[in-house]
């Protein structure tokens, strides 16, 4: 089992998500540099959140032309398991390979803080650790994180169980005042309908260690590492 | 040949604008009290070469569609001149 974590220039949350898979988790992970063509041997590839390219034209978009995701691209469309995080999730919209797309925060303002989100579909290679409904304290940082989609869109997502993440309040309730940037429907992670890609705003690789405040973030990877172990679960055709 | 194309992109009826929000907010503040809606895009100036018209709009076309704008939140319209 090996992760990779693409450095994009501008990325600024690789050496976290390396730390955290290395040295938290203990399972074998190296970086990617963004002019790599070749990512064979990986079993998942994270995208780390930061500022690709300095978040020009916007939010993801020339990473998501940079020359590492090409065989990104054709890595998970071979099943390949790819998570985006943060600025992750916006090169993954950016691609098309996440519906949606993500625009300025509801208030204008960067959010640094923790939050509550609830589990709210078990059943993916990024959520198998956890129990359905669970709430999960894991820390947002993003300018552009209000998830927005048109209304087609957001009924296939929740048709086919596509959203896996949501803000709430601690007590789980799925409420406007728990959603910290207007993401429609409180999204705050989807995965594709074939379940092998999935992006978030939260930092889950900011939540492993009890110094840190939280540990739930280590759910998320250990759901991918459960997943790469056990294979116990069938992707979606 | 050299031409000049200037594209604008604006976000989508349907998307909230928040910085074009804020901005009417602040005009109405400060007196306008006329201003119904703001909505804030972008500008983008270029120059490139090109034999016709037709061919450097085509390009335009897909510079659009796969970079400069992002079809899911932005629409884009361009004018075209010569330099």
């Amino acid at each position: 089992m090996k992760f990779g974590v693409v450095q994009f220039p501008g990325s600024n949350c690789d050496y976290d998500c390396y730390y955290a898979l290395k040295y938290v988790l203990r399972v074998p992970t190296a970086f990617i540099w963004h002019k790599e063509k070749d990512i064979s041997g990986y079993d998942c590839i994270v995208l780390p959140g930061g500022f690709s390219y300095g978040d020009y034209l916007r939010v993801g978009a020339i990473a998501r032309y940079s020359p590492v995701m090409k065989a990104v691209v054709d890595f998970a469309s071979k099943g390949g398991l790819l998570i985006g995080i943060c600025n992750g999730f916006q090169i993954l919209t950016e691609a098309g390979l996440l519906p949606g797309a993500l625009i300025r925060n509801h208030c204008l303002r960067f959010i640094c803080k923790p939050q509550n989100i609830r589990v709210e579909n078990i059943e993916t290679p990024f959520t198998n650790r956890c129990q359905k409904g669970q709430v999960l304290k894991v820390p947002i940082a993003h300018g552009e994180g209000c998830y927005y989609a048109d209304q087609k869109t957001l009924e296939e997502l929740e048709e086919n169980n596509q959203v896996l993440f949501r803000y709430c309040d601690i007590e789980g309730e799925i409420t406007k005042a728990a959603n910290p940037n207007g993401s429609l429907h409180n999204i705050a992670g989807i995965c594709n309908k074939k379940r092998n890609i999935f992006g978030l705003m939260p930092h889950p690789e900011r939540s492993m260690e009890e110094c840190l405040g939280s540990t739930d973030g280590r759910l998320i990877f250990e759901s991918i590492i459960n997943y790469l172990q056990t294979d116990s679960l069938i992707l979606k055709d | 040949m050299q031409w000049k194309v200037k594209i604008s992109i604006k976000l989508k009826s349907g998307v909230l604008d928040a910085q074009g929000k804020a901005t009417h907010k602040a005009l109405l503040a400060i007196g306008f009290q006329k201003v119904q809606e703001v909505r804030i895009g972008k500008l983008i100036e270029l120059k490139l070469e090109g034999d016709s018209r037709t061919e450097v709009e085509k390009q335009i076309q897909e510079m659009c569609q796969k970079l400069l704008a992002n079809p899911v939140i932005e629409d884009f319209v361009y004018e075209i001149g010569e330099l």
